[in-house]
């Protein structure tokens, strides 16, 4: 008789089997991979041209509407825009913008994190007096004036959010190292002459990267909300880029009048960000052992 | 406790002048020269271009700029607005009650929903009730919150005719600004009708400002109290054979409460930053929506005061919360 030898799951595997465990986390994952596939096949799915104004047609309602035509199923904006058109394409915009700020946002957050904790001393009191500084202001106001010094437009939205989020990689990072550098796996490696580049990078940094994972994913969400919002505000993307925030700030005086080119830009950013927060809780109930087993 | 106090200040003290290195840098990082930005489009003559750049002080070194800056902060000197050409600390007080009562509002109103919410969640775990509650809360923690201003608009405004769309009072009603705050000067007017129109113009901002807060509360009550409920202390009142609501209302939620605290005082940032979408949704004149009308008007010194304050304000709001928290929990005082 063969009995199987007893194998230890791999760490891939572990995460899945706690990650499937939250319906919401799985179902926002599936929202979320049907956001990269609209946003990847944009062109291929857009029925219009995002820009084109279709001359006849302002403020058609969506096609269930008494006036409205199957040509826009839901509807055209101000200048005769399609809506899901600019709908589709804008789910690149915001992918774009994730991607985006949470790698300029890890990036920073992760080197001064590291130099903070591994070095100590006034390099780190230094560090994270800035990171408080920063922190110190609301973030959208701060991000809303580093974009008027910077110019609007959306890279430079982009910069001033990263630049906002960053602290909380960077304190994240910091207090990982602090717990990690003095373990003896660290010192065994220190004593067999690894140099300081190799100790911060190659030992500790891999085991710091639970939190990391985690806090990236609420930055995401928060990145595409902060972005949206500064578009609302004339200081993010500029027209006539199919932005959802920018989308929304261009209807704000049809609202009364035409409440489609209202409500469905706002609702891809809720869906979105709500996708990306379940799989935010998903992981860290997943990646936090303590949580584990609660 | 006094030792508590006089640490959490000195603490402050780095970032503080963080703060205001940030605020003075904020117009030297202005592409473009600063006299000539203030001339706007009129332009200027070399002459007077010289003379301002001196009678401003520009053309002092710039450390001497900044030290110069920081001692007028001091004297309640935070810059002349460009746009009014009054100081900014008065335009700046002139409607900060507007942003505080839609602000205080907004957070009473996210913690009487939020904390029950959370609670009942815990106490119910794994119930329809507990499902239902936190999914809404993670809606509300996901929620464009200038959208949901303009949905609101559409259906009470619009479609019900209930609420108005703008403003923090009918402009039938005048009477002397007394406090600041609508709700109370309205009243003490006497003017009937005048409260209930001041209270109808507060309820969809409130609620719009409300509305991360009172999720981020209610997803922090429920953690914090599903904690509390595992202690070994609640089961020892329980097999005392406590009543439930005993245990859960008094042993319990008192504790569960000490970190909730926090969360809502972190929430003030929050309330800050939102201010300034919901203002400008609802044309409310408080600070928030002053801030993006002196970004688009290009009012530097009232921008760079503006920041300076309410970062200030942000910063003394947690500075009492981490005063308040040391009170309540010993534990925090004496580490």
């Amino acid at each position: 008789m063969t009995t199987k030898p007893a194998t230890t799951p791999g760490p891939l595997r572990e995460f899945w089997f706690y990650f499937s465990e939250n319906r919401g986390a799985v179902i926002g994952l599936c929202v979320f991979a049907l956001l990269v596939f609209t946003a990847v096949f944009a062109p291929v799915l857009a029925p219009h041209d995002p820009v084109h104004q279709y001359r006849e047609f302002f403020l058609t309602p969506p096609s269930w509407e008494e006036g409205g035509t199957s040509q826009f199923l839901l509807g055209t904006d101000a200048v005769g825009r399609d809506i899901l058109s600019r709908l589709i394409f804008g789910a690149q915009q915001s992918l774009i913008i994730g991607v985006v700020v949470v790698t300029i946002a890890l990036f920073g957050g992760i080197i001064l994190g590291l130099v903070s904790g591994f070095f100590g001393g006034w390099v780190d009191a230094v560090i994270m007096r800035v990171m408080d500084v920063i922190l110190a202001f609301p973030s959208l106001l701060l991000a809303l004036v580093m974009v008027a010094i910077l110019g609007p437009g959306l890279m430079n939205a982009m910069i001033a959010i990263a630049i906002v989020l960053q602290p909380h990689f960077a304190r994240l990072t910091r207090a990982a190292v602090m717990a990690e550098k003095n373990k003896e796996y660290v010192m065994a490696a220190r004593v067999s002459g690894a140099g300081k580049l190799r100790l911060m990078f190659k030992t500790i940094l891999p085991n710091c990267v639970a939190p990391l994972i985690v806090q990236g994913t609420l930055s995401f969400s928060n990145a595409v909300l902060d972005a949206a919002a500064l578009g609302f505000l004339g200081m993010g993307a500029q027209p006539p880029l199919p932005e959802w925030g920018t989308m929304l700030a261009e209807a704000r005086e049809f609202i009364l009048r035409a409440w489609w080119v209202v409500t469905f830009p706002g609702l891809a950013i809720l869906i979105t960000v709500l996708a990306i927060n379940l799989v935010g809780d998903g992981l860290r109930d997943a990646l936090d052992p303590k949580l584990k087993r609660s | 406790m006094i030792r508590f106090l006089v640490g959490k200040l000195a603490y402050l003290i780095p970032t503080f002048i963080g703060i205001t290195v940030v605020a003075f840098s904020f117009v030297r990082l202005l592409p473009g020269d600063p006299v000539l930005l203030m001339a706007g489009e009129r332009g200027i003559t070399p002459e007077r271009h010289a003379q301002l750049t001196a009678q401003l002080g520009y053309d002092r070194p710039v450390v001497v700029q900044y030290l110069d800056f920081v001692m007028g902060l001091f004297q309640g000197d935070f810059g002349t607005s460009l746009a009014t050409r009054r100081p900014v600390l008065g335009e700046f007080f002139a409607l900060f009650p507007a942003t505080v009562e839609l602000g205080l509002c907004a957070v009473i109103l996210a913690t009487i929903i939020g904390i029950p919410l959370g609670v009942f969640a815990a106490i119910k775990r794994g119930s329809v009730f507990d499902q239902v509650s936190m999914g809404a809360a993670l809606v509300g923690y996901s929620m464009p919150i200038f959208w949901w201003g303009l949905l609101l608009i559409i259906f009470f405004s619009g479609i019900l005719g209930w609420t108005p769309v703008s403003g923090r009072i009918d402009l039938l009603y005048f009477f002397p600004n007394g406090t600041g705050f609508m709700l109370i000067d309205s009243l003490m007017s006497g003017q009937s009708g005048a409260f209930t129109s001041a209270l109808r113009h507060l309820i969809l901002p409130s609620v719009v400002l409300a509305t991360i807060p009172m999720a981020v509360i209610a997803r922090q009550s429920r953690s914090a109290m599903l904690e509390v409920l595992s202690e070994d202390y609640v089961r020892t009142a329980r097999a005392k054979g406590m009543s439930p609501f005993r245990v859960v209302g008094i042993h319990a939620l008192r504790n569960a409460l000490i970190p909730v605290i926090t969360t809502i005082g972190l929430q003030i940032g929050v309330v800050m930053a939102g201010a300034i979408l919901t203002e400008t949704i609802f044309s409310w004149p408080g600070i928030g929506k002053w801030m993006i009308d002196s970004i688009s008007r290009r009012d530097y010194p009232s921008v760079q005061g503006g920041l300076l304050l309410m970062a200030g304000v942000v910063m003394i709001v947690n500075l009492l919360v981490d005063l308040l928290y040391g009170v309540i929990n010993p534990r925090i005082r004496h580490s």
